[in-house]
């Protein structure tokens, strides 16, 4: 099957109306779908495919989301549509008490097919409250899986796989990227497992962790720093529970030397985790501190210069990956 | 409450429902009054709330059910638990921490579930079934059955923000789901005549457009006669209805509750003159449905039957520590 160039929002509709033609269990749920099929568009097609498939709802975040863990409950497969993943705050209870413990606090009794759409992330100058990266909340929540895509193809395959899983997902994807295109596969079964990281770019000297839109900064970082020599790894995460934690221990065994990006904040963030656990696993792996890459420790702040002074850029990158190559 | 009598002596009889009810009633309150016994003595470890005088409600609401409608439970819940048909040695061996319990020992007594007779879980946050419950309704029209599911919940839970937002999601999708208020007048310490702006919460059920009903909940024909229009009309698609049963909670908040918050003569006004069980009881022999002798009966059957499930919770095994890993994921 060749590939076509589709956007990361073309990418996601394509996977869902893939899903809805297979399975009519699933349906969405959510603010504002049918009149622009979702606010950003990303439901184009779906509203006249799949009417009454496709639900608008009052402003009501927690109920939406505890509807999506009662439907799940008793026999469908729903997608809840945040928003905006800022709003996940209205939901937390449903989200983090109900869906993730189900489950496990009922002995294993049922299976709870659920998938949360959560749009996240900076740069469109939509400030504090309509631009934050919180996949770490749920990482820390026993129960959920968590998944960032970064390129349209993951995107697609991701989402195929999060619809399939009958464990309640957290799907973040990039507010930034829905129109950035890829090259997609033109075939209804391609799908990425969950737990599955990617080697993106294959390198010797330095391993860069990434998921998201850190992906593309790492990729910036790699054809800057491959001017100078140094010839970067990029491993794009794309899940983080479960986390492909071999796929980052055979990278790292192969240069030594570790940077993790990501745009959530640097404090208690992902890259925290993972720093930990390489520090742990693979101490003697590594020829350098673990670095990380990430926002400042700040709300994301309206103006220009000061969101762009907040978020982390390829230059940083570039720097981290020199430092620990003692560059 | 004597005209009501008069008017509920003309109901016509319908024995076998109501001895089934009766015996219900008696295992539910013969059960919370084990379980506070045996957590009292040490041996269920944790909390747990009790229903006892709350019968009324429980399984009023529940003899208009079939099993596969669903109910969502609250910390309050072994009640409902029992009413929808739930099985008592599972129960009890789950309250006891044991690996046969409903939850192999994950759950306790705020989280017991049986998905296969409808019941999605007791839950330990406040008002978190409706939510839920919303969902179980959407599901049902999505699916084109016509089941119903049913929420209970506490005046302390009628406060908090989810409600409205149930309420209204049900009500404008025509949802077949009933929201039943437990109104047992206390929120852990506070009473409800100082947390709610209104009296009669069922008054709450013209703001979403929807029927609601204020039921003496101590009174079980009462409340089974206002579930089961609810439920026809549910079932009917005709939308959500809300039922404040008004009832009393005998029992501290959690067992060991030293209760400051009420006069121990207060309890026992309500124990003396309005107890669900002895109600029912009375009316039944008044009707000639039951005897002395049969009602004897059914209270031995009913201990013989909760005598096993103690047993059985007691001799059951701990789950294994390691089993602590498991059932996180499909």
């Amino acid at each position: 099957m060749s590939d076509r160039l589709l956007t990361a929002s073309a990418a996601l509709a394509e996977a869902l109306i893939e899903e809805m033609t297979r399975d009519e269990r699933i349906f969405i749920l959510g603010e504002d779908l049918t009149a622009h099929a979702g606010i950003f568009g990303q439901f184009k097609g779906i509203p006249e495919k799949f009417p009454g498939r496709i639900l608008d709802t009052p402003i009501s975040e927690t109920c939406i989301a505890g509807c999506g863990v009662g439907a799940a409950l008793t026999g469908m497969r729903p997608i809840v549509d945040f928003h905006f993943s800022d709003f996940v705050t209205c939901g937390m209870d449903e989200l983090c008490n109900q869906a993730a413990k189900i489950r496990y606090m009922f002995g294993g009794q049922v299976k709870l097919p659920l998938v949360v759409w959560c749009p996240d992330g900076a740069g469109l100058r939509a400030a504090a409250q309509h631009s934050q990266s919180l996949e770490a909340w749920f990482v820390h929540t026993p129960g959920l899986k968590v998944v960032v895509p970064s390129e349209a193809a993951d995107v697609k395959g991701l989402m195929k796989a999060s619809i399939r899983d009958d464990n309640p997902v957290m799907f973040f994807q990039h507010k930034r990227l829905f129109r950035r295109e890829g090259p997609v596969p033109d075939d209804p079964d391609f799908v990425i497992p969950l737990g599955k990281a990617a080697v993106k770019r294959e390198g010797r000297d330095v391993s860069l962790f990434t998921y998201g839109s850190g992906y593309f900064l790492c990729q910036e970082a790699a054809a800057e720093l491959a001017r100078e020599g140094i010839e970067a790894e990029i491993v794009d995460l794309r899940t983080l529970k479960p986390l492909d934690f071999e796929t980052v221990a055979a990278s790292l065994r192969k240069t030594y030397r570790a940077v993790i990006v990501h745009e959530a904040c640097l404090t208690g963030g992902f890259g925290a985790e993972l720093a930990a656990r390489i520090q742990a696993e693979l101490f003697d792996f590594l020829d350098a501190p673990v670095l990380r890459v990430a926002a400042k420790d700040v709300p994301i702040p309206f103006s220009p210069p000061l969101e762009d002074f907040v978020l982390p850029r390829a230059a940083d990158v570039v720097a981290a990956a020199r430092s620990v190559c003692n560059r | 409450m004597a005209k009501e009598k008069e008017r509920k002596d003309d109901r016509p009889v319908e024995t076998k429902t109501w001895r089934a009810m009766y015996r219900t009633m008696v295992k539910i309150r013969l059960f919370e009054t084990l379980a506070g016994e045996y957590f009292a003595a040490g041996q269920i470890p944790g909390f747990i709330h009790l229903s006892i005088g709350q019968e009324g409600s429980s399984v009023g609401v529940c003899s208009c059910l079939r099993p596969d409608d669903y109910v969502a439970t609250t910390h309050r819940g072994h009640g409902h638990m029992i009413a929808k048909g739930a099985d008592v040695k599972r129960m009890a061996a789950e309250l006891f921490g044991k690996a046969t319990g409903y939850c192999r020992g994950k759950g306790g007594s705020m989280h017991i579930a049986d998905f296969s007779i409808g019941i999605l879980g007791a839950n330990g946050v406040v008002a978190g079934g409706l939510p839920l419950i919303v969902g179980a309704g959407l599901s049902i029209k999505l699916r084109r059955t016509d089941q119903v599911a049913v929420v209970f919940f506490g005046d302390g839970a009628a406060n908090r923000g989810p409600v409205h937002e149930a309420m209204n999601l049900a009500s404008i999708w025509k949802l077949p789901v009933l929201f039943v208020i437990e109104n047992n007048q206390y929120a852990s310490t506070t009473p409800q005549s100082y947390s709610c702006a209104i009296g009669d919460l069922c008054q709450r059920a013209a703001a979403y457009n929807m029927p609601g009903y204020g039921v003496d909940g101590n009174d079980v024909l009462a409340v089974r006669e206002t579930a089961a229009r609810a439920v026809a009309e549910a079932r009917a698609g005709q939308g959500p209805s809300l039922i404040e049963n008004k009832t009393y909670r005998v029992r501290g908040h959690f067992e060991g509750d030293p209760q400051k918050y009420r006069d121990a003569a207060e309890v026992q006004r309500w124990q003396a003159e309005n107890d669900p069980l002895r109600r029912f009881e009375d009316f039944l022999r008044r009707r000639g449905v039951l005897t002395a002798k049969k009602i004897r009966r059914i209270e031995e059957e009913v201990r013989a039957e909760l005598d096993a499930a103690v047993a059985f919770a007691k001799e059951s095994p701990f789950p294994r520590p390691e089993e602590a890993l498991e059932d996180l994921f499909v």
